[in-house]
């Protein structure tokens, strides 16, 4: 049994890679990950990565924000301390609609951004976990588990009339960490 | 989507024969991993020394108070609500970028994003500290914030619209760093990637471990465009809220409906006038001609057109309303605006804002980067004597004429203004120095779709109709960055 971990295709256009990916999943080959220096609509449904539902928490995190602010503003200016300006009435819905509007903006911002570093494991200081320096870059890799996906020639064979510019079997899942 | 061909009729956003997606790396990422030419030590020496004279200008008014500035009881807003206003509206340009032109799938934004976020961003912060400065107990500055107290919990009269300036800044300003960082984060990961040793630690710590897996992407997208769809209202209502800081109360020349449009479209007019003040140098200084390319130039020239003949209409609508409306005060401020001690300001910004920006009618000069670059200065010196006007006339002749009075500023009025100037200079030279100036993934998108190579492919194919690929070698005819030589052969 060898060491391999990972067989990585790397390609040099993202629609070769897709073709890669496409012949991969016809002989039934998992795909482990793919990693691209630029977003690419349409792989997601290939390898089933499910509807963000980050709009849905934007929305209802945008709404508590304009109940939080008209909270805010309702027990400070109308219950706790009124003012008197000019005998106004002191639930002046209008005046409160701008603050509302700003703090829904900012709790669905923040939400969003929040949820979205937490779904995707981002933070400051993360270890990136990067299998091939060159995916930030010009290259497009097809991550392949070698551990599970036993032929390892074949696979090879399969990037290769992709048009993968290059193969490499790595022993390491990331190479990243020195 | 990739193989996706855009019309021929389009012109290219890319140029050059030679890119490649490593190319697009290196040329962007040129002035990052390289040590600073000549010009950007000169720049960034500049800049010092105005951020040097806003330190001393800022630290002698908290010290001193702002007697330390020429207001007087009559004219008790000047320079420094000037200068807050005339910095919130330059960053309005960046979120326009950024977010409606995302909504609206223009793609020449993915070249400029970047640039005017980060351009936004320090224009907010030198807004942001005009209104701390202006206070004049500065350390006192959180009690614009409902904040629980000892004053029997007297909380902040949330009917005032500077609360809710406080309110709209502070979340602009927030919601714009957040927008602007998450776009950053695979940018990062690339230098991080490419580099080495401590440099690798540096980038490694603010890549939050991007890795550019199908998941994140994916994510990243609906991310965009929710931010921006959020972003479109926010940076509308933000100049609506600052104008509503005059059209909310009683002073004739301010309390007008027409301001929240008017001066939307100022902020809007002038935020692409300083993008490309900043672009057309950074171009050419860091080499960058194949990606911000006189289709850029073009373009941001024409909403420059738009929104300066908006502003010119808003001003010949205050005047007809001022007449229209009967009331003798209001009549006499916009007289007074054009006639009176003050005419030379209030010509100063008709002249800069509405006459000469309708010179870029003219495609010789629109697509002129000489003729160009002095225009957007020139908008950005009217843009700041508009609201100079709109401040200082409204405010100069009260309603006792025993206390009519003008404005002179003094050495600290001008070197807070001046200062702050440097300072955003000073934050954008180093912006240039530590982070990709264009949005790296974003440019690689439109490689394949709709750069020049990419065009030139499809006309050697030649299944074009000719008429379509005579039109779109012509409108490749004003670009400085394409070689014509390579189209006469065809």
């Amino acid at each position: 049994m060898s060491n391999i971990k990972y067989i990585l295709g790397s390609f040099g256009d993202p629609d070769e890679m897709m073709h890669g990916i496409e012949k991969l999943q016809e002989n039934n080959i998992k795909i482990h990950d793919v990693y691209t220096p630029m977003p690419i609509h349409g792989i997601e449904a290939k390898l089933g990565v499910k509807r963000s539902r980050l709009d849905i928490l934007a929305f209802f995190c945008g709404i508590t924000g304009t109940m939080s602010a008209f909270a805010l503003i309702y027990l400070t200016s109308v219950v706790d301390w009124k003012h008197n300006i000019g005998g106004k009435p002191a639930l002046a819905l209008p005046d409160f609609i701008p603050i509302m509007f700003e703090v829904t903006i900012l709790f669905c911002a923040f939400s969003l951004v929040g949820a979205y570093y937490a779904s995707t494991h981002l933070f400051p200081g993360r270890a990136p976990r990067v299998m091939d320096l060159r995916a930030t870059d010009d290259r497009f890799i097809i991550a392949i588990d070698a551990k599970e996906n036993a032929e390892h020639s074949k696979i090879d064979g399969l990037l290769k009339d992709a048009g993968a510019l290059e193969i490499k079997h790595n022993e390491r899942k990331y190479i990243s960490y020195e | 989507m990739s193989g996706h061909k855009e019309s021929i009729l389009r012109e290219p956003l890319i140029t050059g024969n030679d890119i490649t997606y490593a190319k697009i790396t290196d040329d962007i990422l040129m002035p990052v991993e390289n040590k600073p030419n000549k010009a950007w030590w000169i720049g960034f020496i500049l800049a010092l020394c105005g951020a040097t004279l806003w330190l001393v200008s800022v630290g002698y008014t908290f010290w001193f108070g702002i007697g330390a500035w020429g207001l007087n009881k009559t004219v008790g807003w000047a320079w420094d609500i000037t200068g807050f206003v005339w910095w919130v509206g330059i960053g309005h340009a960046g979120t326009l970028i950024s977010a409606v032109l995302l909504l609206f799938r223009q793609n020449w934004r993915n070249s400029i994003n970047r640039s005017a976020e980060a351009m936004t961003i320090f224009a907010v912060i030198c807004a942001a500290t005009y209104v701390v400065s202006h206070m004049g107990r500065p350390w006192l500055a959180y009690w614009v914030l409902p904040l629980p107290n000892q004053f029997g919990s007297l909380w902040v009269n949330f009917n005032s619209p500077l609360v809710w300036d406080m309110f709209a800044i502070s979340t602009y300003f927030s919601v714009s760093l957040l927008f602007w960082y998450t776009g950053l984060l695979p940018d990062i990961a690339t230098i991080r990637d490419r580099a080495t040793g401590l440099r690798r630690k540096i980038y490694s710590i603010f890549s939050f471990g991007w890795s550019g897996n199908v998941k994140t992407w994916q994510r990243f997208e609906a991310v965009s465009l929710i931010l921006a769809g959020i972003s479109t209202p926010l940076v509308l209502s933000v100049h609506t809220i600052v104008s509503m800081d005059f059209a909310t109360s009683v002073i004739p020349g301010w309390h007008t409906t027409i301001f929240p449009p008017y001066f939307v479209a100022g902020a809007i007019f002038s935020g692409f006038a300083m993008v490309l003040t900043l672009l057309l140098v950074a171009r050419k200084v860091l080499g960058l001609e194949n990606y911000i390319t006189m289709f850029h130039i073009e373009s941001m020239n024409k909403i420059i057109i738009l929104t300066g003949s908006i502003v010119g209409v808003a001003y010949i609508t205050e005047f007809f309303i001022a007449w229209y409306s009967g009331s003798e005060y209001e009549q006499y401020a916009f007289i007074n605006r054009s006639t009176g001690p003050y005419w030379w300001a209030y010509w100063m910004m008709m002249t800069c804002n509405v006459i000469s920006p309708q010179l870029l009618w003219f495609k010789k000069i629109r697509t002129n980067i000489p003729a160009t670059w002095i225009l957007s200065i020139v908008v950005n010196i009217g843009m700041w004597f508009e609201r100079f006007v709109i401040i200082v006339t409204s405010l100069h002749r009260d309603y006792i004429p025993s206390s009519w009075a003008m404005f002179y500023p003094t050495w600290v009025d001008v070197g807070v203004f001046v200062g702050s100037i440097g300072v955003f200079f000073t934050l954008f030279l180093l912006f240039l120095r530590v982070l990709p100036s264009i949005a790296i993934a974003e440019v690689k998108l439109l490689l394949k779709s709709a750069s020049e190579q990419s065009k030139m492919e499809q006309i050697k194919e030649g299944h074009l109709d000719k008429e379509q690929v005579a039109e779109y070698v012509e409108s490749l005819e004003k670009f400085d960055s394409v070689k014509q030589e390579e189209y006469a052969k065809i």
